[in-house]
């Protein structure tokens, strides 16, 4: 990295943004009251549930949350496989 | 009828006394009658900050316990008439107050005062509870640290739950040469993080370590950055609208060749 880069900040994200990040995701936790295994358990369950409807890529599965203001949103994204193969459960 | 204004952090350390003793200084040189309440039972600092220490003959636990009325145990600054301190006690501890004791001596001070400052004692036990249950509007105080904003965050919720929200943000010692180089949180970072509005940011100002150790708050003393910073609070607690100074910009053709580079 030049020298110019550095006086510049750029290169590596500056302090202020790794504080930004790790505050963000540390009160996410915080504010739900939810540890990052229990995150685990509640994405296989919730895994488990739509299974039973859809075939789903459990590859690119992600149970998250969003924020918007101090609303806390539970997001799960779950690609659902083709209909053809979709034929349980019913 | 005045209105309690409880200063709070949830993390120790950030400035809320400091904040406290200068946002009631500042009200009441903008004219207003305050009573600033130590609510620090047992780790009393109030009055050591606003110079009052030596003058001290009742507190507020006696004025809960009946053991004097409520004026006895006021203490009024000299130098601004306005201002008066109701100190915490000393040798009792956090417990020797309940809430509805510290409501019924706010309710009190409501009538002969415009404003009443509460000084609240860091965490979120009990002294905390005490602090802000006569809170008609809760001013929390941070620094742009992880920890500090942290902290906040848990107090920002908790306030909610006891409906004493939306809480009003201070962000303190802020220093502009590590925001402008990326190495400190600017206030919008913190105030986005929170998601409370910001009432006021206040530079990083050696003049406060001076101001404390002379007992003499700096809104009274002079011209100091800070010192501004906390007068422009009191005003927007008066409901003056203010507009913030840009502490991460001091205008210089260097600072902006840094934030044109970054922003691409």
């Amino acid at each position: 990295m030049g020298l110019l880069s550095r006086i510049l900040g750029l290169g590596q994200p500056s302090s202020k943004q790794v504080a930004k990040d790790r505050l963000q995701l540390v009160l996410i936790h915080d504010r739900v009251r939810i540890s990052p295994a229990q995150m685990e358990a509640l994405k296989q369950e919730l895994l488990g549930v739509v299974s039973r409807y859809f075939d789903v890529d459990t590859a690119g599965v992600e149970v998250t949350f969003s924020q918007h203001q101090r609303e806390n949103r539970l997001v799960a994204e779950m690609p659902v496989l083709p209909e053809a193969r979709r034929q349980k459960g019913r | 009828m005045g209105r309690v204004i409880t200063v709070t952090s949830g993390k120790g350390g950030v400035g809320k006394t400091t904040a406290t003793a200068n946002i009631a200084a500042a009200l009441a040189a903008q004219g207003h009658k305050v009573v600033a309440i130590d609510g620090d039972i047992g780790l009393r600092n109030l009055d050591v900050v606003l110079g009052l220490e030596n003058r001290i003959v009742f507190d507020l636990v006696d004025v809960a316990e009946g053991r004097c009325r409520v004026r006895q145990a006021l203490i009024r600054d000299k130098r601004t008439p306005e201002l008066f301190l109701l100190p915490a006690s000393q040798t009792r501890d956090k417990d020797a107050l309940r809430p509805e004791q510290m409501v019924e001596v706010c309710d009190q001070l409501r009538e002969d005062f415009e404003f009443i400052v509460v000084d609240s004692p860091a965490g979120i036990e009990g002294g905390f509870r005490v602090a802000l249950a006569p809170a008609d509007q809760v001013v929390i105080v941070t620094t742009p640290e992880v920890s500090a904003v942290r902290d906040a965050d848990r107090v920002v919720g908790l306030v909610e739950a006891a409906e004493k929200g939306p809480a009003l943000l201070v962000i303190n010692r802020v220093k502009a040469n590590m925001v402008r180089r990326g190495d400190m949180l600017g206030p919008e970072d913190v105030q986005e993080i929170l998601s409370i509005e910001l009432l006021g940011m206040v530079p990083e100002d050696e003049a406060v370590v001076v101001s404390s150790n002379r007992g003499l708050p700096l809104v009274m003393d002079g011209a100091h950055p800070a010192g501004k910073a906390f007068s422009d609070i009191a005003l927007r607690l008066s409901g003056v609208e203010v507009p913030m100074t840009d502490l991460s910009d001091d205008g210089s053709i260097w600072s902006r060749i840094v934030r044109f580079v970054r922003q691409r």
